[in-house]
């Protein structure tokens, strides 16, 4: 390996790709290419139609451009759309059956895909490129009812569920990056919580983008039925090209009445090199939809990866007594940007939404909260709370907070604070003298700066995500 | 121990220290004093490691050169600075920081880290030592403490260390009479044959509780007298302008 490569796998641990065959739709985005995905993937009819609808859709679309954030123009034409190991033309029916240069890979990144290695009770389902691989513990959670499988298996197994509910929150209709996942998204998660059921382990995903030219189109479905609790984890790593990648998932959740969904991410795209060449553009939409009466979603997300992070996890409050929170970790260093924030729509009555938001920038990065708190007038007595803030790492980097507020009901309230602090020389001198090295103080610094978000994460992810922030802004300072 | 030799210090072309040489022993304790801004934080600070000054002189810490170290480097070779005006740092919990820290120095020095269960054990007998609420652990660095509590929390951070030259700049100022005994015990229960001590002061109070082997007066940035305790209680009666 060249040196130049050693450095900058020192850099980022996730960095190496995997030298597996693999099998991809023409390059290009067009009906035939849509019809391949579908067929590869033997879908139903009325999911190729629903795809062909969204591709209609997309074509008198345009590329949103507010964001802060600018990008070159990106050549839809140029991209794979779909790429799977080769190996997975027949499905492996279990783990043994999996290419084993998959699961080194997987072992790499520290994703238990073996049963055997079990971590901490939590089950995993993980996406390479574009399909699914893996599913674990998958019969301690079918004695339950539960069901968590890759989106596509649903397809097939379960379509009453999916047809119910896909693009029931996100429709085709929505926005631009949206609308192209629902024409060609190729895998991704589904999870069914039966009624009363509490999931007795922490889901997770994992998504890793490993071929290049290649779009990751995940798209993941939950519901929680009635009176059901499920806290799912998604993470995410991808190997250093030069070339920009996108990534433009979908993520639909759905509580029903007393259900609650606790939606977890560790964003960790490769975000570029030191000067801002390559790395991933993070162009999500997920959205939760509190459909009834007392139910519950929290979003939590900590986003250290990519070069572009834009992405605003969402909640509509429509069941009365819903809430709805978002707890978020935006890093941006060198030259990665981000513009992430939520919206909370209230529609039913007493529905409350928290917000708490920490971006720290260092580096030349820019970092925008924007966020949206609605209140609709019907929803009587409904509440939000929201706090940003900043922290500043130097003083080549930015931070702005954009809140748009909309209160129609009298008698709801509206609370929104907001702070800007830089960590200062003193304060690093300070943490020097007590023996720590500048990174070791950063990092202590700006985990406690984060606290309140990194409490939501389940136990298991907390203390990565912890190291993950103080190794994100590595040579921040100094 | 210490060793400095004609030390000058500049900060945006003014100069704070003017040939300052002090000597300090193993197991000797040095108080400075001097008027306000004569330089005996500067002093401190250039000890320590803080950047921004242009010097020039010779420091040598344990016969090495001081300057060749890092700031968290001294602070590893048992180099301690009790700050005049103790940093917050919001978010960062007390205990966390302090444990954070006496690990950092214990790792470089190849002791074994200590768990949360071994600290919390220390830092809540050596807290209750200095009379501190163990309520403070737990909140922020010290975000909102009372000056006193910032000061106290300071010689804590020195007891769970246990350095081997510490500096203690106005740790003495604002704290009540019985704050003043605990802290002055505080350095009185570290003091040994191998420790040193450089206290900076505008009080005899605190000296005669901790009687230091000698006591110098800094003006214009350079050790102006030098004496015992006399000295201390000369200062008290006649004040520096008669020196
Ligand atoms: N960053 C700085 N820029 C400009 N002048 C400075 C700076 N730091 C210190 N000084 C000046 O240097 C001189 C010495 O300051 P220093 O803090 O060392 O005094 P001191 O002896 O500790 O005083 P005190 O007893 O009031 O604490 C003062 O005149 C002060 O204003
Ligand atoms: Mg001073």
């Amino acid at each position: 390996m060249r040196e130049k490569e050693l450095e900058k796998l020192k850099e980022y641990k996730y960095g190496f790709s995997t030298d597996i065959e693999s099998i991809k739709a023409p390059k290009g985005l067009n009906e035939e290419v849509i019809k391949f995905i579908s067929n590869i993937k033997n879908e139903p009819k009325w999911l190729l139609d629903w795809r062909l609808k969204a591709y209609e859709r997309l074509k008198i679309l345009k590329e949103p451009d507010w964001q802060k954030p600018k990008y070159p123009k990106i050549d839809y034409q140029n991209l794979y759309y779909y790429s799977a190991p080769k190996s997975f033309k027949e499905k492996p029916k279990n783990l043994d059956d999996l290419d084993p240069k998959l699961l080194e890979t997987y072992k790499k990144l520290g994703i238990p895909l073996q049963e055997q290695k079990r971590l901490n009770n939590i089950a995993v389902d993980a996406v390479f490129d574009s399909v699914s691989v893996a599913t674990t513990f998958k019969e301690k959670l079918t004695e339950k009812g539960i069901i968590f499988c890759s989106i596509s298996e649903a397809i097939q197994k379960h379509p009453d569920l999916v047809k119910r509910y896909l693009g029931s929150v996100i429709p085709i209709t929505d926005h631009y990056f949206a609308t192209l996942n629902s024409a060609v998204f190729t895998d991704g998660s589904f999870v069914y919580i039966p009624e009363g059921v509490r999931c007795p382990m922490e889901l997770s995903t994992y998504f890793r983008i490993n071929a290049s030219d290649t779009g990751q189109f995940e798209r993941t479905l939950i519901i929680a039925d009635k009176g059901s609790y499920v806290s799912y984890l998604e993470g995410c790593t991808a190997p250093m090209r030069d070339e920009n990648q996108l990534h433009a998932a979908n993520v639909e959740l759905i509580a029903l009445d007393d259900a609650e969904i606790k939606y977890s991410t560790v964003q960790n795209w490769y975000p570029g090199d030191k000067d801002g060449k390559g790395g991933i553009y993070n162009f999500v939409t997920k959205r939760g939809l509190c459909k009834g009466k007392n139910s519950k979603i929290s979003w939590t997300q900590v986003e250290t990866g990519s070069a572009i992070t834009w992405k605003y996890p969402s909640c509509i409050l429509k069941g009365d007594n819903s809430s709805g929170e978002f707890y978020s970790i935006a890093i941006t260093n060198n030259h990665q940007k981000a513009d992430t924030g939520t919206k909370m729509i209230h529609l039913g009555k007493n529905t409350k939404s928290k917000i708490i938001s920490k971006g720290i920038s260092a580096g030349f990065a820019d970092n925008t909260y924007r966020g949206l708190v609605d209140i609709s007038r019907n929803a009587n007595n409904s509440r939000n709370y929201t706090q940003c803030d900043s922290l500043l790492i130097g003083n080549k980097c930015g931070a702005h907070t954009v809140p748009y507020i909309k209160n129609k009901n009298l008698f709801s309230n509206i609370e929104h604070e907001a702070t800007t602090s830089k960590i200062s020389d003193d304060q690093l001198f300070y943490c020097n003298q007590r023996g720590l090295n500048q990174e070791e103080a950063v990092s202590l610094i700006v985990n406690g700066f984060c606290k309140e978000v990194l409490q939501q994460l389940p136990m298991e992810f907390a203390v990565e995500a912890q190291k993950l922030v103080g190794i994100s802004l590595e040579g921040s300072v100094g | 121990m210490l060793n400095i030799d004609n030390l000058y210090a500049k900060i945006d072309k003014k100069a704070i220290l003017n040939g300052l040489s002090l000597k300090i022993k193993p197991g000797e304790v040095h108080a400075v004093m001097g008027p306000n801004g004569s330089g005996k934080s500067t002093l401190a600070n250039i000890l320590s490691g803080k950047q921004g000054y242009e010097i020039s002189g010779n420091v040598s810490y344990e016969n090495k050169n001081l300057f060749d170290l890092a700031i968290e480097e001294r602070a590893h070779k048992g180099l301690f600075l009790a700050f005049q005006y103790p940093l917050e740092i919001p978010g960062v919990n007390t205990s966390n920081f302090l444990k954070t820290s006496l690990n950092a120095i214990r790792k470089s020095n190849g002791k074994k880290e200590l768990d949360a269960l071994e600290f919390l054990k220390i830092v809540k007998e050596k807290a209750s030592k200095l009379k501190m609420d163990e309520k403070i652990l737990n909140r922020q660095l010290n975000v909102g403490f009372s000056g006193g509590e910032k000061k106290k929390n300071e010689i804590l951070q020195m007891s769970l260390i246990e350095p081997k030259m510490a500096i203690l700049d106005e740790t003495d100022s604002g704290l009540d009479i019985d704050a003043l005994k605990i802290v002055a015990n505080g350095v009185n229960t570290l003091r040994n044959k191998e420790r040193s001590f450089l206290i900076i002061t505008h009080y005899q109070r605190l000296l005669d509780y901790i009687k230091p082997d000698f006591v110098h007066v800094l003006m214009k940035g350079k050790i102006a007298k030098s004496g015992c305790m006399e000295l201390a209680e000369e200062l008290e009666k006649v004040g520096y302008e008669k020196l």
